[in-house]
């Protein structure tokens, strides 16, 4: 009655088969990564020191540091989070929390969605029309991060909304059978239990714009410009727009230091995302319900 | 009127309900009166939820709900412009199924709902929270034991203590009315017992509406019983005479199971 028959034997080989198809094709997708780690740390490795990392470049980018770089790529990020986050929650907030489903609302996510599909080098025009000549921002920081702000709104509109959708309905329920109005429920309520998700998520999307070089290239990156910016209104170097530069436009700039900038590069990258998902963990350590 | 009637807390004049074009209430009269248990029975799909949500306005948050008729609570028509929706979610609390405590500590969830309507402005007094919080969590019988827990999490609470505590956080709203729909339906037997006992000593203080499909939670714990079937109020009646003589057929059958 319970024996074995052909068909089961038959079916038991396919799903083996199956399994180790599906495993090597996950296992596949470590590869790259690891090989450009790997690759990067070997080869660029050497070149990481204290003068690599806090001096400026020396010889036509030749030799030297990339501190001018570094902190520049630093300013564009941080720029463009202080832009995009506020608009990116509030625009969420409303979207999930207001709004009902209307063609306006339709609109907006339909325009979301289409924002986050636009090339990246379409923003960076764009950024051109829009800040660096329009509003008069001028080949600037702020110009540069305001098209990168743009350019990462959608995705920390998604991500905030994520949060928000996490925070179970019956919480608002009470709330609202309190008495509380929308806003209310969103202060005490929602926001205190979705914001760890909405910092991650969007720590997690924004360290991306770490890397984006296209958008920056037109509106406020410098080819080469040995000085720290001393506001939003310079221009600056930045590590992404660098790493092309050394490795195309500079004819004898050694491997190493090419390697060593793509490096420090990934480094910050993976140093945000690393905190992003840190920061997670002990929060969701300590949320109970 | 003579004056020996006793004053009504909730009186529904031709209640009509619509979700889209499905008719949910058809010409619900129902006079409640003040300070005593009524519970609201009939079988799934009747209507009870959905007039009990009418009472403080729930229904309305679904776009698609359409309320014809009124509802006056203590004389005032809830549904008439220029009511404060606010005010009526206030003054008439509702209890939940499933416990809902906000993912907050005890104490906070005490205060949330004051906190909400608090006229005045600037932190208020910490004894003045400490009052509250004893005052509501010793009415509902909590105080005991959780007095030296107040900062934790009101989720980390056992069902029945969450139960109770849901009704706490109404009470330092001062609500006229709880509107209860099946508050003990999540909890095992022992739990319901003790929520019974209590919801039975907010009595007075009080006017309860209790929707329940438990029928002997309808009999041992309210003193009026209103059984509606179709959305249609088909007979309101002292419990005790209505579980021994119902005067409709419809009623008995229910009541001895026969449908639902």
């Amino acid at each position: 009655m319970f024996e074995r028959t052909p068909l089961n034997v038959r079916n038991q080989r396919v799903e083996r088969c199956v399994k180790w198809i599906f495993c090597g094709m996950a296992l596949l997708l470590v590869l790259p990564v690891l090989i450009i780690l790997s690759v990067l740390v070997a080869r660029g490795g050497p070149a990481i020191s204290f003068e690599f990392l806090f001096t400026p470049p020396k010889q036509g980018m030749t030799a030297g540091g990339i501190l001018p770089a570094l902190v520049g790529t630093l300013w564009l990020v941080g720029v463009a989070l202080v832009a995009s986050v506020p608009i990116g929650v509030a625009a969420a907030l409303y979207l999930s929390e207001y709004a009902r489903d209307t063609w306006l609302t339709r609109v907006i996510n339909l325009a979301v969605i289409n924002l986050a599909g636009v090339p990246s080098i379409v923003h960076a025009l764009f950024g051109v029309g829009a800040f660096v000549l329009f509003f008069g921002c001028g080949t600037s920081i702020l110009a540069a991060s305001l098209t990168l702000a743009v350019m990462t709104l959608p995705v920390v509109i998604v991500a905030t909304r994520e949060a928000l959708q996490a925070v179970p309905q019956a919480f608002r329920e009470a709330c609202w059978n309190m008495g509380a109005t929308r806003w209310q429920t969103i202060r005490r309520v929602v926001l205190p239990n979705s914001v760890s998700g909405i910092l991650t998520g969007v720590i997690l999307e924004v360290s991306r714009t770490a890397g984006e070089t296209a958008p920056i290239m037109f509106t406020g990156a410098a080819f080469f410009l040995p000085f720290l910016p001393s506001g939003v209104g310079d221009q600056t170097m930045a590590l992404s727009l660098h790493l092309f530069v050394v490795t195309t436009q500079v004819p004898n700039a050694p491997h190493e230091l090419q390697y060593g900038v793509a490096l420090v590069l990934i480094g910050i990258v993976l140093a945000l995302n690393a905190t992003s998902i840190a920061f997670r963990t002990w929060l969701r350590g300590r949320r109970k319900w | 009127m003579d004056s020996g009637a006793p004053p009504l807390a909730i009186e529904a004049r031709g209640l009509n309900l619509w979700y889209g074009s499905f008719q949910a209430l058809h010409d619900v009269d129902l006079r409640i009166r003040s300070g005593i248990i009524t519970s609201l029975i009939g079988p799934s799909g009747c209507g009870k939820s959905t007039f009990l949500r009418s009472v403080n306005r729930i229904t309305e948050r679904l776009g698609y709900v359409r309320t014809t008729g009124t509802i006056e609570v203590h004389g005032q028509d809830i549904l008439a412009p220029g009511v404060e929706l606010v005010q009526v979610r206030r003054k008439i609390g509702m209890v939940f199924q499933r416990p809902n405590p906000l993912p907050l500590s005890i104490r906070e969830n005490v205060l949330f709902g004051w906190r909400l309507h608090r006229e005045e402005r600037g932190r208020p007094e910490p004894h003045e929270c400490d009052e509250i919080v004893e005052g509501a969590l010793r009415k509902v019988l909590l105080w005991d034991g959780v007095k030296d827990r107040l900062d934790l999490r009101a989720t980390e609470l056992s069902l029945e203590e969450q139960q109770k505590l849901c009704i706490a956080r109404l009470l330092p709203m001062r609500p006229r009315v709880l509107l209860m729909d099946e508050p003990c339906s999540a909890l095992d037997p022992k739990a319901t017992e003790a929520v019974e006992e209590l919801i039975w000593d907010l009595r007075g203080e009080f006017t309860i509406v209790i929707v329940t499909h438990n029928m002997a939670q309808a009999r041992r714990a309210s003193e009026e019983c209103v059984f509606m079937l179709l959305g249609r109020v088909v007979e309101h009646g002292e419990t005790g005479a209505m579980f021994v003589t119902p005067e409709c057929r419809e009623t008995a059958d229910y009541i001895e199971g026969r449908y639902g």
